[in-house]
């Protein structure tokens, strides 16, 4: 991310080198701390599942749609999740059009693992007709205004519209009916994303937090506590210590959000 | 517990690495690692192309990862997909803290990594042989980078996945570091692990990253060494 030719970028790094050596933050987070988070569940109404989520001033949309078509070979059995994700040229000065290049391929894949390793969706429950017919969820991130850490926007945007999905009920001859359920899923997994900055662990990096640093983590945890995806993004490097304390935050501040998630799609139900 | 080809838990497949072998590029390595066969060159430092690419401070790495059609069962469409890209943005991220890339501001090195037969940790297996095709092209380099992949199967933690672990296992953990200072410079993992498996794992796979140093320090003597 440093690797734009920016003076100020070099500048700013002094500056929050510094800040970080007296435990400090630009906008007076602890380091542990996301910055303010609004959900806004079922937000397009024309998407099986969508979500609208800000995550401090980075906005972000997700959007699920269902089709009905084969299965892999591998696995006839089995529904199908795609996820993708575009930068478009809205949302940054540093975005262009075109096909997605590494970042947006390697967002939509971080994000995907996250919900996808953690078995959170049935995908068995996703097959209507075996080796013919299963349900392919798409999972579509929009990307509206990028100030920092699009992963845990991203990753929180995509859980919330999966659990606000309705998929249609097939009858026994794969013809779609009236009725319609819920996606089943059984878990909320929860993606947090740390940088390291001067031997520091920050938390929800903004935007000029990621400009300046040194090195990116990534931990996806479910309920249980588990660790279900990692990604370290980006150069740099990290101590083991430092791994396993991110892992830490991870999970402590996984239980936090999901709890956000779960009151959000509550209100929204209740009007 | 037992392994499918009765390997201990901490025990590696056969890894085999030559440095030197294609003479075009300006450093090249071949990694075998059980049945993966990796190619790995490295063209460079030379000019940026795209030009707005070059930094003034220091050079810029780029790294592609590619695997051939004939590598997987069912042949792979060829061109770049969405995981290689992403494994070629982690696999640059992997290579860089080790590459003193300020010895030569305004240009590029490009490290190709060529998959000619896939059988679980490829990843590994291509920073393992860039890393000697950097240092076969002469590029300074602060230290190796080593790489190495734990995971669980059959509910044991264990290094070195081989296929079928991989493809029936519950967690797959690829990772590098520089060996002299144990940084990590390549995570990622996917599957489901407690905190502590996790850090049993991430313990044994600095081990796997070791034993894989001693091996390259070797290959790179056989072809420099007296």
């Amino acid at each position: 991310m440093v690797s734009e030719m920016d003076p100020i970028a070099s500048i700013k790094k002094e500056y929050i080198n510094e800040l970080v050596a007296q435990e400090k933050r630009e906008d007076d987070r602890a380091f542990d701390e996301h910055r303010n988070i609004k959900i806004i569940p079922n937000y397009i109404k024309k998407a099986e599942g969508s979500a609208y989520v800000e995550l401090g001033d980075t906005k972000v949309i997700v959007g699920v749609k269902y089709d009905a078509g084969k299965p892999f070979a591998d696995i006839p059995n089995q529904g199908v999740m795609t996820t993708s994700a575009e930068f478009a040229p809205m949302a940054s000065p540093e975005f262009e059009s075109g096909p997605p290049g590494e970042n947006a391929i390697e967002l939509a894949r971080v994000v995907d693992r996250g919900i996808r390793e953690s078995e959170a969706i049935d995908t068995k429950k996703l097959c209507i007709i075996p080796g013919e017919k299963v349900y392919i969820v798409f999972v579509d991130i929009q990307i509206l205004d990028n100030c920092g850490n699009l992963i845990d926007a991203c990753g929180i945007a995509a859980i919330t519209a999966l659990l606000t999905a309705r998929m249609p009920v097939y009858d026994k001859d794969g013809n779609p009916t009236e009725e319609m359920v819920p996606l089943p899923l059984n878990k909320i997994p929860i993606t947090c994303t740390m940088v390291k900055v001067n031997n520091k662990l920050l938390l929800d990096p903004a935007l000029d937090e990621e400009k300046v640093l040194d090195s990116r983590i990534t931990v996806s945890t479910d309920d249980d506590g588990n660790i279900v995806a990692m990604q370290k993004g980006t150069g740099g490097s990290f101590k083991l210590e430092e791994i396993m304390e991110a892992v830490k935050i991870s999970k402590e501040q996984g239980k936090k959000i999901r709890e956000i998630i779960k009151n959000s799609i509550k209100e929204e139900e209740s009007g | 517990m037992k392994r499918g080809d009765g390997r201990k838990k901490d025990e590696l497949r056969n890894v085999r690495m030559e440095v030197g072998v294609l003479k075009r590029a300006d450093g090249s390595a071949y990694v075998e690692w059980g049945n993966n066969k990796v190619f790995a060159s490295v063209y460079g430092p030379r000019e940026v192309i795209p030009r707005f690419l070059a930094r003034n401070d220091r050079a810029i790495l780029r790294c592609k990862y590619n695997m051939t059609p004939f590598s997987v069962e069912d042949r792979k469409r060829p061109g770049p997909d969405r995981r290689s890209v992403e494994i070629g943005k982690v696999t640059a991220g992997a290579l860089e803290p080790a590459v003193i890339l300020e010895t030569y501001p305004n240009s590029m090195i490009n490290v190709n990594i060529e998959v000619m037969q896939a059988d679980a940790g490829t990843r590994c297996a291509g920073i393992t042989a860039a890393t000697l095709a950097l240092v076969d092209a002469g590029i300074p380099m602060r230290d190796l980078v080593s790489a190495c992949a734990a995971g669980k199967a059959n509910d044991g933690i264990i290094l070195d996945l081989s296929k079928e672990e991989d493809n029936k296992g519950q967690a797959d953990i690829p990772m590098a570091i520089m060996p002299r200072s144990e940084e990590v410079t390549l995570l990622q993992m996917d599957g489901i692990l407690t905190e502590d498996e996790l850090e049993e794992a991430l313990k044994l796979a600095v081990g796997g990253c070791k034993s894989i140093y001693e091996l390259q320090k070797n290959a790179l003597m056989a072809k420099y060494g007296e």
